[in-house]
């Protein structure tokens, strides 16, 4: 604990740093998921090709991404931004569709009877009803998105990763157990932001049991049916 | 130079080929870590998730671990088992061990929970033993999800293994490691594309293990999920 007083500003630096690094990019994959999602439930086709695609790039190792990007964008956040979006975008665009498929025919064949247009149905009554489901590929991806950035410290930009090697270096594990707790801690303080957003969100939902469909994705990862925490 | 330019000019150089730090004693290294990982984990987390699923006790606390152990960083597990035992050549073998249980645990328990009970009053019908009715209808049916669950695994500890080059394993991330220590981008490029390869390998491999193994009955279902 003395440690941590004493460098409890360090501490709060890198601790900001990584939330940056993590949740800027979880930003951009549902900025980058929710179009191509609507694409892919409108023009069914293209959901398996793109689907695969996602879980392809998901595969990807972080650090091979990280220093394959070096050569384009070199030791800047950039590097390290791209590949934790292209993770994000594989966890959240298929909750997406799962969302928006989600919606029962009825209701959308009311909206459809009441007038709406197009994209007054979509605003209004189809991603309402998909947030709870795209919310629970958001939390997904936050989580592991703030454990990855530290895997960057191998290159030099890694939030929290810092003090693992730099404890490493010192054979320090205090320093290293503190690395480990904030990432943990950011993510679950993370997560718990999201679950409250979901209920803002979502206020008749209120009281209702998560469906088994929803629990179960949320054990198995971002990816329905495909499993999986992004490979560090 | 673009990456794939380096990575290229490097991988063809014939020198990069032989010896104990050429390209094929790396990767064997990288796939027997691997293997030996995978090894463990499915001999713990497979009976273990088998067994919850199947009487259907200490699911909740299977889920609730889950999700927080998604949250731990490999690489701060992996300093910190490295530190803790003094550097120990056999470190890394415990958080590989520990990120690929998760996984494996949760589909096996998920997918022999979610066998149809009316398959199970079926066999039984049948005349099947409880064992049978487990080895017979529980776990083939529950087989494609166990294998996503493996496969999941695999994938985690193949990118693994990459970082634990770092506290100086063998393997293909030792290219990546030292080529950053060195500065020399030609031999990170070159690590990094036989990484991306081995990942891309390990997918494919187990996509095609799914068609091998699992039931014709189940196709279908194994191709939706």
């Amino acid at each position: 604990m003395s440690w941590a007083s004493q460098n409890a500003s360090l501490l709060a630096h890198l601790t900001g740093q990584n939330a940056y690094l993590a949740l800027l990019p979880v930003l951009f994959g549902l900025v980058i998921s929710l179009p191509l999602g609507i694409v892919c439930v409108r023009f069914g086709w293209l959901y398996p090709p793109v689907l695969g695609l996602t879980s392809v790039l998901y595969a990807l190792p972080a650090l091979a991404l990280f220093v394959a990007l070096i050569a384009y964008t070199g030791l800047t956040d950039t590097t390290v931004i791209i590949p934790l979006t292209v993770y994000a975008v594989s966890v959240i665009f298929p909750s997406v569709v799962d969302g928006l498929r989600s919606v029962p025919e009825p209701v959308r064949q009311a909206a459809v009877a009441m007038g709406f247009g197009t994209w007054r149905r979509l605003a209004t009554v189809e991603l309402p009803i998909a947030a709870p489901v795209v919310i629970a590929g958001l939390r997904i991806a936050s989580v592991s998105s703030i454990s990855l950035v530290s895997v960057g410290q191998l290159i030099g930009i890694g939030g929290l990763g810092y003090l693992f090697i730099d404890g490493e270096q010192r054979s320090f594990t205090t320093e290293i157990v503190w690395g480990i707790v904030l990432i943990v801690v950011l993510a679950l303080v993370t997560d718990l932001v999201l679950v409250l957003a979901r209920r803002l969100l979502t206020p008749w939902q209120r009281g209702a049991a998560p469906t088994r469909a929803t629990a179960r994705r949320a054990v198995l990862s971002g990816q329905p049916g495909r499993g999986g925490v992004p490979a560090a | 130079m673009s990456f794939f330019n380096f990575a290229w000019q490097w991988l063809i150089a014939v020198g990069h080929w032989s010896g104990p730090e050429g390209i094929p004693s790396r990767l064997l290294e990288h796939v027997e870590y691997t293997a030996l990982a995978m090894v463990i984990s499915a001999a713990v987390a497979l009976p273990a998730g088998v067994a919850i699923g199947h009487t259907g006790r200490g699911g909740f606390a299977v889920v609730s671990l889950a999700n927080i152990w998604r949250s731990l960083p490999t690489l701060g597990l992996l300093i910190l088992a490295f530190v803790l035992t003094s550097g120990a050549s056999w470190a890394w073998v415990v958080p590989l061990v520990v990120l690929a249980v998760p996984p494996i645990l949760v589909t096996a328990y998920e997918g022999v929970l979610g066998v149809d009970p009316d398959l199970k009053d079926s066999a039984t019908g049948m005349g099947m033993t409880p064992l049978q009715v487990l080895f017979k209808v529980e776990i083939p049916v529950a087989l494609p999800l166990i294998l996503l669950g493996l496969r999941t695994a695999t994938i985690q500890v193949v990118s693994t293994a990459t970082i634990a080059a770092y506290i100086s394993l063998g393997g293909l991330g030792r290219y990546i490691i030292d080529g950053l220590a060195t500065n020399n981008y030609g031999e990170v490029a070159g690590g990094a594309a036989l990484v991306v390869l081995l990942a891309l390998v390990v997918q494919f491999a187990f996509s095609g293990l799914a068609r091998l193994v699992v039931p014709a009955g189940l196709r279908n279902q194994a191709r939706q999920s």
